[in-house]
């Protein structure tokens, strides 16, 4: 059999390439790691995503794929060992809606509530409280969104995870609290499974990356 | 047993009829139900789409899909005859990757390239090219996307295809033309005539009316802001 290339652009902190990790490691899959500068692209990334220029990229012997949920379903459907797409076409459906739920709307809105001021701000939480009620009505029954294992979703939701915590401390507020009992226990759940106890980036690294960053967008009057 | 396949949609909209598109590729028998999303939004829709309230939603068998290319990957899973994905992994990859484009880039260029305040109209006239210019490029020679038969890129550029040509001509520009991306004008010919699409698209004369419309109502709403 011929030997197999697996390469993972991303940098230390990306969570959409964290995703990709996750994946690959649930599968027990081997790759090269290659961490970008992205203020300093490599000529590797921008040959192999030309079009948006992001981490995290998947080379799989010479062929590249972006765009996290993309790469995901791509690992899938080649390694199709510990699946994280069910067999089932509504099931799979429901996971799909979810990841794009959490990258479209979810993740944006807490985003904004961290990035943004006064009006704009206020909007972004409002949006941020509303999205977290429909991801906790989700999650009723439930263990993950996948059901009794993760799935695509869950990896999707995974940022949460380890970052929510950055957040709440670097902000000093806490966005994802005792209205959403579900989604903290599923928090819980996920950040002690072996993918992400072992391949989290280090919470005190992302505190001062996050502060340096929150201080850079809300300068002290 | 027969088989209940709906579809929540309305009359203008590409991405209900993206999920239109996609079940008439299969052959696949339905029941349309027409939406008034602006005006009253059935309870139906805000049950089956409560996260959303939004059209499509794809009712097969009481259970509920929405958002319209998750739909049309149900479809595709769903109903095996005349495929609109790939079965190599990786082309799959691209197509997906393609579709996304579409939808997370170009659509909203595209509709800001249209409707922007006359100060941002050069700049969202700019980023819509540059996304036009990387669609042609992804064309890359081939009558569609789908390669000699309409796939799922094709049926996620549908706006492109058909609505965008009456967009332009509403807003009085030229984005999509013959002259600056004369593959994908091509395409956009191939694809709103070619026999399963051109029986499921908006007439031209209402679209043009709505076009106009809602374009004379932003001008409105800039001059009143400016005002």
């Amino acid at each position: 059999m011929a030997a197999e290339e697996v390469k993972l652009l991303k940098t230390w902190s990306s969570r959409f390439g964290l995703r990709v990790v996750w994946a690959l490691k649930l599968k027990g899959i081997q790759y090269d790691a290659i961490d970008e500068d992205l203020s300093n692209k490599s000529a590797l990334l921008l040959q192999y995503n030309p079009v948006y220029k992001k981490v995290p990229v998947l080379v799989h012997n010479g062929k590249p794929i972006s765009e996290s949920l993309v790469i995901l379903e791509y690992i899938d459907e080649t390694w199709k060992q510990n699946p994280i797409l069910p067999e089932d076409p509504l099931e799979k459906a429901r996971e799909r809606f979810w990841a794009k739920f959490n990258d479209e709307k979810l993740l944006p809105s807490i985003w904004g509530a961290f990035t943004k001021e006064g009006k704009e701000r206020e909007e972004a939480i409002a949006a941020a409280v509303e999205n977290l009620k429909f991801v906790e009505e989700e999650l009723k029954g439930k263990k993950f969104f996948g059901g009794e294992k993760i799935g695509l979703a869950d990896l999707a939701f995974g940022w949460l995870a380890y970052l929510i915590c950055v957040f709440d401390e670097v902000t000093g507020f806490k966005i994802v609290d005792e209205r959403y009992p579900l989604l903290l226990a599923w928090m819980q759940e996920f950040s002690q499974l072996p993918i992400a106890k072992d391949n989290c980036p280090p919470h005190d690294k992302l505190v001062i990356k996050y502060q340096a960053l929150y201080e850079k967008l809300h300068p002290a009057k | 047993m027969a088989e209940e396949v709906k579809v929540f949609g309305t009359w203008g909209s590409p991405f209900s009829r993206r999920v239109e598109l996609a079940l008439k590729i299969k052959g696949v028998k339905y029941e349309y139900i027409e939406e008034d999303v602006y005006g009253n939004k059935s309870p139906l829709l805000l049950k089956y789409n409560p996260v959303h309230k939004k059209v499509p939603v794809f009712l097969h068998n009481g259970k509920p899909i929405a958002e319209s290319l998750v739909i049309v990957e149900y479809i595709e899973e769903t109903w095996k005859g005349n495929p609109i994905l790939p079965e190599d992994p990786y082309e799959k990859a691209m197509a997906r990757f393609w579709a996304k484009f579409v939808d997370e880039k170009c659509l909203p260029a595209l509709w800001k390239a249209g409707s922007s305040p006359e100060n941002e109209r050069a700049k969202a006239v700019e980023e819509a090219c540059e996304c036009l210019k990387t669609l042609e490029s992804a064309l890359n020679g081939k009558r569609f996307f789908g390669g000699d038969t309409v796939g799922l890129v094709d049926i996620a550029a549908n706006f492109i295809g058909y609505w965008l040509r009456l967009f332009q001509e509403a807003a009085g520009h030229d984005l999509l033309s013959a002259e600056k991306f004369p593959a994908l004008f091509k395409w956009s010919d191939e694809f709103s005539s070619c026999s399963v699409v051109k029986d499921s698209l908006p007439p031209k004369d209402k679209l043009l009316a709505y076009f106009k419309a809602h374009i004379a109502g932003t001008k409105a709403a800039e001059t009143n802001a400016s005002n």
